[in-house]
């Protein structure tokens, strides 16, 4: 029987990472759902960061990875703050009336 | 056994990944990404970086996941209405994914890997946490302290951008209360018998 090796987790985050990409395209008019695949796409991103640190013996992919969810987390913050705001401003989250000031 | 583990946990990942995007209530898109979330973090106590997991665990489902459902709970808006005329976004959206899936493979298929056996992050440390530890306060300090700094602002960022002044309402004056003294307040009167003030 074969062995967990690097290349499953390789497929796995490539699998996910597109998931992530195809659900920013589908949910075009919603954005909270595009902000959750942005976060898919980070978590793809992380796993292979702490499978190739894990597999190659060195611990700074896991370091990294923790700024990754640093950032992703700050990100998360920020644009969901930005979208309170926008709803209390517009009554909506429509994405279409975002080019508002395209003038 | 560890493959079997490891097939099992992709399994579900991966559908509950595809139940984030097609969900129509964006309520059970939150609860399909804890779940992806917890799977991922199983896939990494699997591997041996168990600080990972649980910062993964802690991190996404406890600060940014709800955060997520307390924003969708909160705005009130027809998502029925948003997921209307979505089905015309999937052609484009299904191209766009098998080009990149292609990519991918290409880029994967054309080199040789390496080292494929499971290490030992860090030889001599006991705990995965230790390991990690002993280089982050040490070798990688300027990017742990980077790190808080992009948090602080963040933070900032997002309670300045929520903040809002609103005049008719009722707030607490603090600089008023503290500039407040004995004499402004009281005022001392001797009140004579058989008079009133």
């Amino acid at each position: 029987m074969m062995d967990l090796t690097v290349n499953h987790f390789m497929a796995l985050s490539a699998i996910l990472f597109t998931i992530g990409v195809v659900g920013i395209f589908v949910n075009r008019k919603n954005i909270i759902v595009m902000l959750m695949a942005i976060e898919l796409i980070l978590l793809s991103v992380n796993l292979n960061l702490v499978a190739f640190s894990v597999f190659s013996g060195t611990i700074m992919g896991q370091i990294f990875a923790m700024l990754v969810l640093t950032v992703a987390a700050a990100e998360a913050a920020v644009g969901l703050a930005i979208l309170v705001v926008y709803f209390r401003n517009r009554g909506d989250i429509a994405v279409e009336s975002v080019d508002l000031m395209k003038g | 056994m560890e493959l079997i583990a490891f097939y099992i946990f992709s399994v579900i990942v991966t559908v509950s990944a595809v139940a984030v995007i097609v969900a129509r209530n964006p309520v059970h898109s939150v609860l399909w990404l804890i779940l992806s979330f917890f799977t991922a973090a199983g896939m990494l106590v699997l591997i041996g970086a168990e600080f990972l997991a649980m910062l993964l665990v802690v991190v996404y489902v406890g600060a940014v996941a709800v955060l997520f459902l307390f924003v969708v709970m909160m705005l009130d808006v027809d998502f029925v209405e948003l997921k209307q005329g979505s089905l015309k976004y999937w052609p484009f959206a299904v191209l766009v994914g098998i080009a990149f899936i292609a990519e991918i493979t290409l880029a994967g298929l054309s080199r040789e890997m390496g080292q494929n056996e499971l290490f030992n992050p860090m030889p001599g440390a006991a705990t995965n946490a230790e390991a990690i530890g002993a280089v982050l306060y040490t070798q990688y300090f300027l990017l742990f302290q980077l790190a808080g700094i992009i948090l602080l602002i963040a933070m900032i960022g997002a309670i300045v951008l929520t903040l809002r002044y609103r005049p008719d309402i009722q707030r607490q004056d603090i600089a008023g209360q503290t500039a407040r003294r004995r004499a402004d307040a009281t005022e001392a009167v001797s009140v004579e018998p058989n008079k009133g003030i």
